[in-house]
């Protein structure tokens, strides 16, 4: 008999989720954590002495009220939710903020805008019945087309409520926006610079595209869907930083019966007959399994934990061609005070300061800012998003002092000009210059700055080529074509063999949904 | 315009009919001569000299290198050592035949394929995460197949080689005639026979010494014609006249598993996965749609449908390869497959035919028809399900 029922590859969020689902249904469980902490991308560390910081991922928001609620995670961690969506201070020294308040942000808009400021209501509203319907898809196993079965159709079914919600006359408006630029989407809906910026941001943010590219209408949708603001981004922080929810689901999975260890680098997965059987790892140790999943990314998981000649032409194929590109680089800085932003000037900023902070004044300033990475060039004009946690959270720095993590784009994985190690202070001198045209105090304040590129994101926290969720979030590469069609199911071909991160459906952030969804399919097969 | 090859200073003044044919873009001879019996004749009694030249060729190096032509070839390759020369087909994931070639194993990590069409792309499919580089060799070499039973002799005359001891389907390195070639007892014929590839630039004197030793040997340089009926005796299939690659086609009709082309005896149950391969299971379970075989015709029955018309009996003296309907009843009325090949095989003094049937017909001395068309009138000719290869002469591997 095997020593576990599951042993699972890698303790990012998702591995904890799928080890915690698993652990309380019953199963022995080992998880095996390359890095010396758990969490993946959903980590913090202590990067410069005194600081807390969400190295990689920052913004909660994305965690599945399902999986919090199954998993009793409000009782272990504490979230600070944030009346601010998004601030946006602009070239010109005024302002826009998003609150999540609908009316008390069309009173913004209006300043901008009045025919905007009417509109925004109206589109609110759209766009929350329709990505109603794209929410519907997150928590199901995506069919397997074109094979689709009475199960698949049954599953189906609880589309049938955000679809109705949507309305039979706006059917045809979610057929039409999905595969849209957000920038047409936006451009149909306003005319001011400042609000089509602040809202058409949020599309690309994850991914390698500008708002005019096709499909960031549905990239929009996605992270509408899952924001929890009822709006096309999250706001909020987890108390003690990302690691503390990671910590949190680890405790939890643990507290069913979850063995979890860190510094077991598994180098490969055991196949007997066709089927997983166990892993090793680079230690040499073995363990045995009834079934083996994988929280790494598929490029990881089909060539490096297994071998990509298991597998048939077509998949590997598919697999080879599945986009990373990564292209934002994470910047954090230490303060010692708070930047001062021209546009809050003599107010109290703390209220505004407190949620996402947006650099991005118009959608053809994004575009701009991807347009370079089409050739290998870095922005010279980066679109930023930033968080300073410790208004949130005070505790994370030494007192008085403050942490500002920016997620700066785009810095393309591969540099045309070569290596990024001789070109990343650059980009971070690029990057911290287009702050302080906006918070002119900033380069005054700061005590400490550290750069990851895309490949630093790669090396270190294992994410290929700096792509934040295994994968690009594209509509190619969503559902049931995600990460590849014949394993979208989280089964592999490999019998016992599961994927269960961000590479599997929905795809990335920290909603734990792929390792919820994965845990139902794992626990359906082992009944 | 169709390319030459590397031999061609030599065979284009032999090639008396001008009757060039296209193979993979080369100028290849149908014959030499403006018949092509003598031609024929030399490989069964002596030796024919044919030009290989335009074969697709591939080098596969590097660690994986076993692992990658092992996961494409239907064989299992596992336990191939390094002069060690495979004949296997290689098919896509549903099991369906893309081409057949030859693998060798030509050092530690290092395989040659053969191949009848561009399979570069396919190869590097399936390289993906494997650490091997492939290269297209094609042109890199020239190859010649001599092949007859007096072959073994006359290449000896030619190279200090100890051809005594290279087995069937094994190669090894030697100087032919002077030049450093590669040396494979292998061929498309049927009989003892060798195939010999050396750099383009040796080709020329290749040929001069193979034709000067060739007197002693009854060899003549021989053409497609001549290949393809030899082939054909020797039970080997031809792509686009015994099946069309499955990467060719993009009907699934038109597309031929292993089990349908009668390889099934290259798949080995205990394999590590290889493309294919669980599809080629589901169909072992399930059964297939066809088996091939060989069919002997009863050309006494021929010979009265002629004498209807006051004809005397035709044969095909150069082999067809088109699609004839074969039927397990002489009215025609159930059709269960279809001659792929055929021939009057001059050695066997016997018309025989390569078909491809619905397996429950595919039996051992089974009777069934075969279409043939008469003065623009069908026929059905009775034929007997027999042994292939048609003809295996206790030479070819002694
Ligand atoms: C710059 C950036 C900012 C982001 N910001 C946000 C944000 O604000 N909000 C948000 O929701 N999302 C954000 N994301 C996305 C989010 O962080 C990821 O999509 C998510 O964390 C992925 O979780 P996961 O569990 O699927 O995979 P991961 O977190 O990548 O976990 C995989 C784990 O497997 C381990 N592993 C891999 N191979 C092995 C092996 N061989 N042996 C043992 N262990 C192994 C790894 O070490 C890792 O711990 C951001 C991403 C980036 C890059």
């Amino acid at each position: 008999m095997a020593q576990y029922d599951v042993i699972i590859i890698g303790a990012g969020h998702n591995g904890l989720v799928t080890a915690a689902y698993l652990a309380q249904a019953g199963r022995r469980v080992l998880v095996l954590e390359k890095r010396d902490t758990v969490g993946g991308a959903a980590v913090s560390e202590e990067i410069f002495p005194g600081f807390k910081i969400s190295s990689v991922a920052d913004g909660c928001g994305y965690l599945s009220a399902k999986v919090r609620r199954e998993l009793k995670l409000d009782a272990r961690v504490e979230t600070v939710p944030s009346d601010v969506v998004a601030f946006c201070p602009q070239p010109d020294g005024t302002q826009l903020t998003i609150w999540r308040d609908t009316q008390r942000t069309a009173e913004e808009i209006a300043r901008f805008s009045k025919a905007d400021a009417e509109e925004y209501p109206k589109f609110v509203e759209l766009m929350s019945r329709i990505a109603d319907v794209v929410g519907g898809l997150m928590e199901m196993t995506p069919p397997d087309l074109p094979e689709i079965s009475l199960r698949d159709l049954l599953n189906g079914a609880a589309l049938l409520g955000p679809v109705r919600r949507l309305g039979r006359k706006r059917i045809p408006d979610l057929l039409r926006i999905l595969p849209m630029p957000s920038a047409d989407l936006l451009n149909e809906f306003f005319e001011a610079d400042a609000v089509r910026g602040a809202i058409g941001a949020s599309s690309v943010l994850n991914i390698t595209w500008g708002p005019q590219e096709n499909g960031t209408a549905y990239t929009l949708l996605s992270s509408w869907a899952q924001s929890g603001t009822g709006l096309f981004r999250s706001a909020g922080v987890v108390k003690g930083g990302m690691g503390a929810l990671t910590g949190a689901l680890a405790d939890a999975a643990r507290g069913f019966g979850a063995e979890i260890r860190t510094g077991a680098s598994v180098s490969e997965v055991i196949v007997a007959d066709e089927r997983a059987t166990g892993v090793r790892l680079s230690s040499g140790e073995e363990h045995t399994a009834a079934a083996v999943v994988s929280n790494a990314d598929p490029r990881t998981t089909f060539y490096e934990l297994l071998e990509p000649h298991y597998f048939d032409t077509l998949f590997v194929r598919q697999v080879e061609n599945i986009k990373y590109r990564g292209s934002a680089a994470r910047i954090h800085l230490a303060l010692s005070a708070l930047p001062e932003f021209t546009a809050l000037a003599g107010g109290d900023a703390t209220a505004q300061l407190s949620g996402p902070i947006q650099i991005a004044p118009s959608l053809d300033y994004v575009q701009k800012a991807f347009d370079c990475t089409k050739y290998g060039e870095y922005s010279r004009y980066p679109y930023l998003d930033l968080l300073i946690p410790t208004l949130s959270d005070p505790s994370l720095a030494p007192a008085g002092q403050h942490i500002l993590s920016i997620t700066a784009k785009y810095a393309p994985y591969e540099l045309d000009a070569g290596d990024w190690s001789a070109h990343k202070q650059s980009f971070a001198d690029v990057v911290i210059d287009t702050l302080a045209e906006y918070a002119p105090n900033i380069r005054d304040v700061i005590t400490d700055r550290h750069v990851l590129t895309p490949p630093d994101l790669e090396s270190l926290y294992g994410l290929p080529e700096g792509n934040p969720n295994h994968g690009e979030m594209t509509l190619e590469q969503f559902f049931h074509m995600r990460p590849i069609p014949s394993c979208a199911r989280y089964r592999t071909p490999i019998a016992g063999m599961y994927i269960c991160g961000a590479g599997a459906h929905p795809g990335g952030g920290v909603t734990g949904i792929p390792g919820h969804n994965a845990a139902r399919e794992i626990l359906k097969d082992s009944k | 315009m169709l390319k030459p090859t590397p031999f061609h200073s030599r065979t284009g003044p032999l090639c008396q009919g001008h009757s060039w044919a296209n193979w993979a873009g080369f100028l290849a001879a149908t014959t030499y001569e403006p018949d092509h019996l003598h031609e024929y004749n030399a490989v069964r009694t002596g030796s024919g000299l044919f030009d290989v030249s335009p074969l697709f060729k591939y080098d596969i190096r590097g660690r994986d290198a076993l692992a990658t032509v092992n996961r494409v070839a239907v064989r299992d390759l596992s336990k191939s050592r390094i002069g060690q020369v495979y004949y296997s087909v290689w098919c896509d994931d549903k099991g369906m035949v893309i081409d057949d070639g030859t693998i060798s194993q030509l050092g530690e990590d290092h395989f040659r394929i053969t191949a009848a069409i561009p399979t570069l792309a396919w190869l590097q499919d399936n390289a993906i995460g494997l650490e091997v580089t492939i290269e297209d060799v094609s042109e890199q070499f020239a190859g010649v197949a001599l092949q007859g039973p007096t072959s073994r002799d006359m290449l000896q005359s030619l190279t200090d080689v100890d051809l005594s001891s290279l087995r069937f389907f094994r190669c090894t390195d030697g100087k032919v005639a002077g030049a450093p070639a590669l040396i494979s007892r292998t061929g498309y014929t049927g009989d003892l026979g060798y195939e010999i590839f050396v750099g383009p630039d040796d080709a020329e004197s290749l040929w001069d010494a193979m034709m000067e030793a060739g007197g002693k040997f009854q060899m003549l340089p021989a053409g497609l014609a001549t290949l393809d009926l030899v082939r054909i005796e020797g039970g080997l299939l031809g792509i686009d006249a015994d099946f069309t690659s499955a990467l060719q086609t993009m009907f699934p009709v038109q597309k031929l598993s292993v089990y349908d082309l009668g390889l099934g005896w290259m798949i080995k149950a205990n394999k590590s996965f290889f493309v294919g391969r669980d599809a080629l299971r589901r169909e072992k379970a399930s059964g297939s749609r066809y088996d091939t075989v060989g069919l002997e015709l009863d050309v006494t029955v021929l010979e009265k449908v002629y004498a209807e018309y006051g004809m005397p009996l035709h044969l095909p003296y150069t082999s067809w390869n088109s699609a004839v309907p074969v039927f397990s009843d002489e009215p025609q009325k159930h059709h269960i497959g279809r001659g792929t090949s055929g021939m009057w095989s001059p050695v066997l003094k016997k018309y025989i035919v390569m078909a491809r049937v619905k397996p429950e017909y595919a039996k051992l001395g089974n009777l069934i028809w075969i279409e043939d068309v008469v003065e623009s009138h069908s026929y059905s000719i009775p034929a007997r399900v027999v042994k292939m290869p048609f003809y295996d002469p206790p030479w070819k591997k002694a």
